[in-house]
């Protein structure tokens, strides 16, 4: 049998539909005003969306799960924070790095030790984690933001490869990533069986104890992984880097079909609600609409998103 | 018996259709005023298919009701309630953290002149339908915090106060020690003679014949009889509810195969079980029989990791292994098929595909990944030797009916290559045709060698297939008795702690 039918029938019919959205606005906004798809201006939205979208891969695991991570953006600030210093200190960039995304990876892991062994609900240890690691962040910085990076590293941001920008491909590499562990991987496939009924996948004898440790520790790293960009793109670590991104992802993560209660979802419908959300917010500056009328156009498009997808269903 | 019969709900060549399943075909029912109306059957007879229907959370696809004579159509459980039914196993208006006086009035809380709550009238008005029901409950108690059999006595105070013409009890003995029967008893007699209608459905057929006044037979969604109480007997009734020669359905080719494969000693847990001792062999099917409550699914869930327990040894061929979680078990061939599929077997939101591997995949995979052809393989391979009615592998489980996801869940373990299967009532809620092909495939498997620790409640099905049974009375192991000597009576002595 074809690989392409190992598929989740419904999130592919809801991947297609919100497809269909991104390339119709698109395509109007590129009708509308002749400078949205200038090279310029694309390139800049993926540059500047990379971060949400990359959060946003790791948000999408911890979701289909049946778990939520509120501590996306501390996280990221703190290994932000963490990278800057080290770099600063006259570590090298790549151990300053590693040392980082090492650093994510240990509080999603920490969070998820918690949430499975003491039985505590996500929300509830990554609205603490939230709070902790950003007053960790501040703590280690005095509040302030941490200069004086490498230019080496600063030039990331700016970096093209293949005219596409660096953090993009960042961005793409996570996606491959992500896509590969949804699809054709046991931790994938134990992920979705846990989102749709844990004590169904606890008695087919799947390791939940593993699944929940590596699920938090994935989204801990895809956080590390957007604060390293954000350091590179600010020219520094930002303590307070990425707060409000946890609803941002979630938002992007809803939209792109995979459902809050587990068990239904995909990386592909993430990455399209990330740029749709992109695109409406860029699109409208373009044109000069008032930005928070595009963030109620945004809020409302979830709604009918979720809605519409609550009707296919039930059909 | 009450003088005047007057029919309060007449419902008229019922039938009610699910995909590849009729539940109900053409079913008559009639309740009168005062009138205690059992409902027997197996099953899957069609009982709570009747009920859902008289209740309104399923609609029939023919046939019609009366009430008073006039044609109804009960759309959903808030029109069943204004037509004054009400049913105890599933109060939907009922709030677990509200105090019982509460729950009387939720949705229509009286106020004092001040518009304020009128808690004194409340708890009065409470309290004066305890007592006149003799029910010793404190109606400023949470209702969370009272014992079933409390829970289960406020809840019929509730439809009494509210003044219910018809109310259903579904297995309402369940979780009731015999006093708190006795209780029940005594109250489902006091709302007949106040000419309340009720609805009386068990499994316990000597229950029927102690309370009810008329019974309603139920075979494979028909209505075989219905017929006065005291024109019939056990056995009359248990014949017309089975109504096929029983040694037919469960002939099963039986292995003699003298090998241990799963050996239990000493399991205990204070308070559930103790000292449970039994071996099962190749080719055998062990049944283990119990009363509602009675531990039987308890010490399974032991065994197979799903639950701790406190002291005791379990042996996979002769080997002692620690069974601390089901993954443990799972890698040591044993697997678990619950009775309630949907909360405990499938992940419903997930393709046919994904369950039937679910249990499999550290085997089909290679460093982490899946190997998808393997996985497609086990799929079809399943589908085409269960014959799982499924459009495609990739159809979402919750769109089977009850059958093929019990299929579903058998070809999880199948792919898995298990030799002990733990089953759960594993014919519980799936028609008769599903059920002869359940026991095909219990019989391929124990062919193959496999063992079947088997649960049921149901005694014929168990004395039908199993070679051995052990009998277990509130955690005790009372005997356990093989194929050449069971027998039904001596069974169900032990299972109701007669020695």
């Amino acid at each position: 049998m074809i690989r392409g039918k190992i598929k989740k029938k419904a999130t592919r019919f809801h991947e297609m539909n919100i497809f269909l959205v991104l390339i119709v606005l698109i395509i109007s906004l590129a009708l509308i005003n002749n400078r949205f798809l200038s090279f310029g201006n694309i390139t800049n939205l993926l540059r500047s969306t990379s971060m949400i979208g990359v959060v946003a891969i790791g948000m999408t695991f911890v979701i289909i799960s049946g778990g939520i991570d509120l501590s996306v953006g501390s996280v990221l600030a703190l290994s932000s924070v963490i990278a800057a210093k080290l770099m600063v200190s006259g570590t090298s960039i790549f151990l300053s790095i590693i040392i980082s995304l090492a650093s994510g990876i240990l509080a999603g892991l920490l969070m998820g030790i918690i949430i499975y062994e003491a039985r505590v609900p996500p929300f509830i240890v990554t609205l603490a984690g939230l709070s902790v690691f950003r007053g960790i962040a501040m703590l280690l910085t005095g509040a302030k933001k941490v200069v004086g990076l490498p230019e080496n590293f600063a030039n990331f941001a700016v970096i093209r490869v293949f005219g596409l920008p660096g953090m993009a491909i960042v961005w793409l590499l996570i996606i491959v990533i992500g896509v590969i562990m949804a699809r054709y991987t046991v931790f994938g496939r134990n992920i979705y069986a846990i989102g749709s009924n844990p004590e169904a996948a606890r008695l087919s004898g799947i390791n939940i104890r593993a699944s929940i440790y590596k699920v938090y520790a994935f989204c801990g790293f895809t956080s590390a992984v957007a604060g390293i960009l954000m350091a590179a793109r600010l020219c520094g670590g930002s303590p307070s880097a990425g707060s409000g991104y946890e609803l941002d992802a979630i938002a992007a993560v809803v939209l792109g079909g995979t459902s809050l209660t587990g068990g239904i979802g995909g990386v592909f419908g993430t990455f399209f609600g990330t740029m749709i959300i992109a695109t409406i917010s860029n699109g409208g500056n373009i044109m000069g609409v008032n930005p928070f009328v595009l963030e109620i156009v945004i809020g409302v498009l979830i709604v009918i998103a979720v809605v519409f997808d609550h009707l296919q269903k039930n059909k | 018996m009450v003088s005047a019969r007057k029919e309060i709900i007449r419902m008229e060549r019922i039938s009610k259709q699910f995909p590849g399943v009729t539940a109900l075909d053409g079913v008559d029912f009639q309740i009168y005023k005062g009138q205690i109306h059992g409902i027997v059957g197996e099953n899957g007879a069609g009982k709570s298919t009747l009920i859902k229907i008289l209740t309104g959370a399923l609609q029939p696809n023919s046939g019609n009701i009366f009430v008073d004579g006039k044609k109804v159509i009960i759309s959903n459980p808030i029109i069943a309630q204004n037509l004054q039914i009400g049913a105890v196993y599933q109060d939907l208006t009922v709030a677990k953290d509200l105090t019982v006086a509460e729950n009387f009035f939720l949705g229509q809380i009286p106020k004092n002149r001040f518009g304020f709550i009128d808690w004194k009238k409340m708890v009065q008005k409470t309290a004066a339908v305890l007592r006149e029901l003799n029910i010793e409950v404190d109606p400023n108690m949470i209702l969370e915090k009272l014992t079933a059999a409390q829970k289960e006595m406020v809840l019929i105070a509730k439809q009494y106060f509210k003044q219910y013409r018809v109310v259903i009890f579904d297995e309402p003995t369940a979780l009731l020690t015999s006093k708190d029967t006795e209780e029940l008893f005594r109250i489902i007699k006091k709302l007949k003679k106040e000419g309340v209608g009720i609805i009386y459905i068990s499994h316990r057929i000597e229950e029927v014949f102690e309370i009810c006044d008329t019974v309603t037979v139920l075979r494979d969604g028909k209505r075989i009889t219905c017929i006065p109480i005291n024109e019939t007997d056990i056995d009359g009734l248990i014949s017309r509810m089975v109504g096929r020669n029983i040694d037919d359905m469960y002939s099963i080719t039986h292995q003699h195969l003298n090998k241990e494969v799963l050996r239990v000693e000493n399991l205990s847990k204070t308070g559930v079980f103790k000292n449970i001792n039994f071996t099962v062999n190749h080719g055998e099917i062990f049944g283990l029989f119990g009363l509602v409550n009675s531990g039987t699914t308890k010490i399974a869930r032991a065994i197979y990791g799903a639950d701790r327990f406190d002291q005791g040894s379990i042996y996979v061929d002769s080997k002692n292994i620690r069974i601390t979680s089901p993954s443990i078990a799972v890698a040591n061939g044993i697997g678990f098929l619950p009775e309630d599929k949907k909360t405990e077997g499938l992940a419903v939101k997930l393709s046919v595909r994904h369950n039937v591997n679910l249990s499999s995949y550290s085997n089909i995979s290679r460093m982490g990944f899946v190997n998808g052809k393997l996985e497609n393989q086990n799929t079809r391979q399943q589908i085409k030797s269960l014959r799982i009615r499924t459009p495609s592998a990739e159809q979402i489980v919750i769109n089977l009916s009850g059958g093929n996801q019990q299929k579903v869940v058998l070809a999880k373990w199948l792919v898995n290559q298990c030799k002990i299967f733990i089953f759960e009532e594993p014919t519980a809620g799936i028609d008769v045709g599903a059920k002869e092909e359940i026991y095909k495939i219990l019989e391929l498997l124990i062919k193959k060698g496999s063992a079947i620790v088997m649960i049921s409640s149901y005694l014929p099905e168990l004395m039908g297939i199993a070679d051995r049974i052990t009998v277990v009375y509130e955690g005790t192991q009372m005997g356990t008795l093989s194929r050449n000597e069971f027998d039904e009576k001596r069974l169900l002595q032990l299972a109701s702690g007669v020695i």
